[in-house]
């Protein structure tokens, strides 16, 4: 073996070791932090206690996991059509020019700082949605603009997965007098469709990972909400707030909150890894 | 039945095929042949307007069915589709069951009949002899069949629309030896039904399967047909030097 490629194999072996290293590093740096609320207080008190008063002792963590999930969840149903439409958009509709465009814009949007999505909500789209009642700053509001930041990342997914639909199937379509329409529906959404999927899990992954734009909109007041223009809090945006003078077992509890955010997402990686392996 | 006259195609302003000039006649079997990269396929596509689908690709010239030009007899890229039907080089099923692949070009073409449907499934799978092999299995996936299974499945779901014309982009030659004579058969059998326009590089293919030929050739890096006329006579006694090397195998 020469001396370079001995030399660059132990670099490469290296910052391989190292970069699974912090993950692992993390984890358990979560899990020793967390022992203490899970041992003292234990899992079913999370969801049992009467309200989020962490300094008197009560730990409900029930109102911000359903306001996680609800502005999570909500931003994928806004963001899977209009990022799957992007998609059948650039590689049907769109007249070539457009479509060059249409991608860089698409590509700016997922280069926007969460900190100017969460401003341009605040500013723009809360006064909006206060005329629907309330604030402005409520789940709603979160939700949307949450949408709109994980739709590059099914909409770019969604093209790929357009883009690797076989030409001999639209060809054959078109050979048969199919319209477009039909084409992309008989033919091309079928066959995409697991590109599609994977798309639309990192997106949600993407969206339950964000933190910084749903504090800024969402409300943040801890109680279960009882519609999508209820404030909320979510967990992010929970441990964002509070950590800094938070101690003892409130402490812990925060890193309870931040271990089931990350088991929730590397669940959804290793399901889009496999599922990828399995479509190749 | 479908002719061309002075039909040129370019790719963004660049000429591929200049002046092709050929008439396929009702019933029969006309094979377009030549070596790689003199615009057979080109002329082929353009004859069913499958050049739309080709970024930059422009089309000159006429081509006109049952003597009146093209565009006249269709109101659109669909109707002609229909009429004038195309079965490609590598065999293309979509990833549907195999009764699927056969009702999709049905239905978009307003049979919604299911009885209708069926019938016509089991008529075209007879026609290209698929019906024995798949009759038990026509819920599954059109991809579990042969290559050659599948290049039937292709004719017979383009035959299900009752298309005047077929146009075959060497339909053979993706497939094992076995297969593709299966495919010429079947080829065979067609003739006197549909009017058949097949491009192939197989000379005696072309010489069992066609009542008519074209030669193909590049002049200057543009491709153009040097001759056509009844298959026998070309190679038989062809007067053009290069028809006549080409066509027994000296050239090309």
């Amino acid at each position: 073996m020469s001396r370079n490629d001995l030399i660059l194999k132990i670099i490469s072996r290296v910052s391989a070791l190292l970069s699974a290293a912090v993950v692992l590093l993390i984890l358990r740096f979560l899990i020793h932090e967390a022992t203490p609320a899970l041992r003292e207080i234990g899992l079913y008190r999370f969801l049992t206690d009467p309200s989020w008063h962490p300094l008197s002792g009560n730990f409900n963590l029930k109102p911000m996991i359903v306001a996680t999930l609800v502005t999570s969840l909500g931003a994928v149903l806004i963001a899977g059509p209009l990022g799957i439409a992007s998609g059948l958009f650039v590689h049907f509709y769109a007249p070539p020019a457009l479509a060059t465009w249409h991608r860089r814009i698409v590509e700016i949007l997922a280069g926007i700082p969460s900190v100017v999505f969460g401003l341009w909500g605040l500013v723009v789209l809360a006064p909006i949605i206060a005329n629907l009642g309330g604030s402005g700053q409520n789940l709603l509001t979160a939700t949307v603009v949450l949408g709109l930041m994980v739709l590059p990342t099914v909409a770019v997914l969604s093209d790929n997965a357009v883009a690797a639909v076989p030409r001999e199937a639209i060809q054959g379509a078109a050979a048969l007098g199919m319209s477009r329409w039909a084409t992309v529906w008989n033919i091309v959404l079928p066959e995409s469709r697991s590109g599609i999927v994977a798309g639309i899990i990192l997106a949600l992954t993407r969206a339950f990972g964000e933190t910084m734009a749903v504090l800024m909109l969402a409300g943040n007041v801890v109680e279960m909400p009882t519609s999508l223009l209820s404030p909320g809090r979510t967990l992010n945006a929970n441990i964002a707030l509070e950590l800094g003078y938070a101690s003892t077992s409130h402490r812990s509890v925060l890193f309870v909150s931040g271990l089931i955010l990350m088991l929730v997402v590397s669940v959804m990686v290793t399901v889009i890894s496999r599922r990828r392996r399995t479509t190749q | 039945m479908i002719s061309a006259i002075n039909l040129s195609v370019t790719y963004h302003g660049k000429i591929v095929l200049r002046d092709a000039t050929v008439k396929a006649e009702p019933g029969k079997v006309l094979a377009l042949v030549g070596p790689s990269g003199c615009g057979k396929t080109s002329f082929l596509a353009a004859l069913n307007r499958m050049t739309d689908l080709i970024p930059g690709a422009n089309i000159r010239g006429q081509i006109t069915f049952d003597g009146r030009p093209i565009d006249s007899v269709f109101s659109n890229r669909a109707e002609l589709r229909r009429h004038v039907g195309m079965i490609f080089q590598k065999p293309n099923p979509f990833a549907l069951s195999i009764r699927r692949n056969i009702e999709l070009g049905l239905r978009e073409h307003g049979q919604r009949n299911r009885d209708e449907l069926r019938q016509i499934t089991e008529k075209v799978l007879r026609d290209v002899g698929l019906w024995d092999e798949v009759q038990n299995r026509l819920d599954q996936s059109a991809l579990e069949l042969s290559g050659g299974q599948q290049q039937r499945l292709c004719i017979a779901r383009a035959i299900a629309l009752k298309p005047q014309v077929l146009l075959m982009d060497e339909p053979c030659s993706a497939l094992d030896p076995l297969a593709a004579e299966h495919v010429e058969k079947l080829i065979q059998s067609m003739r006197g039904q549909y009017t058949i326009i097949i491009v192939t590089h197989n000379l005696a293919q072309a010489r069992r399967l066609a009542d008519n030929i074209a030669v193909f050739w590049t002049r200057d890096s543009v491709g153009e047909i040097v001759e056509h006329g009844p298959t026998e006579t070309l190679f038989g006694a062809s007067s053009n030097e290069i028809v006549k090397s080409y066509l027994s195998g000296r050239r090309g």
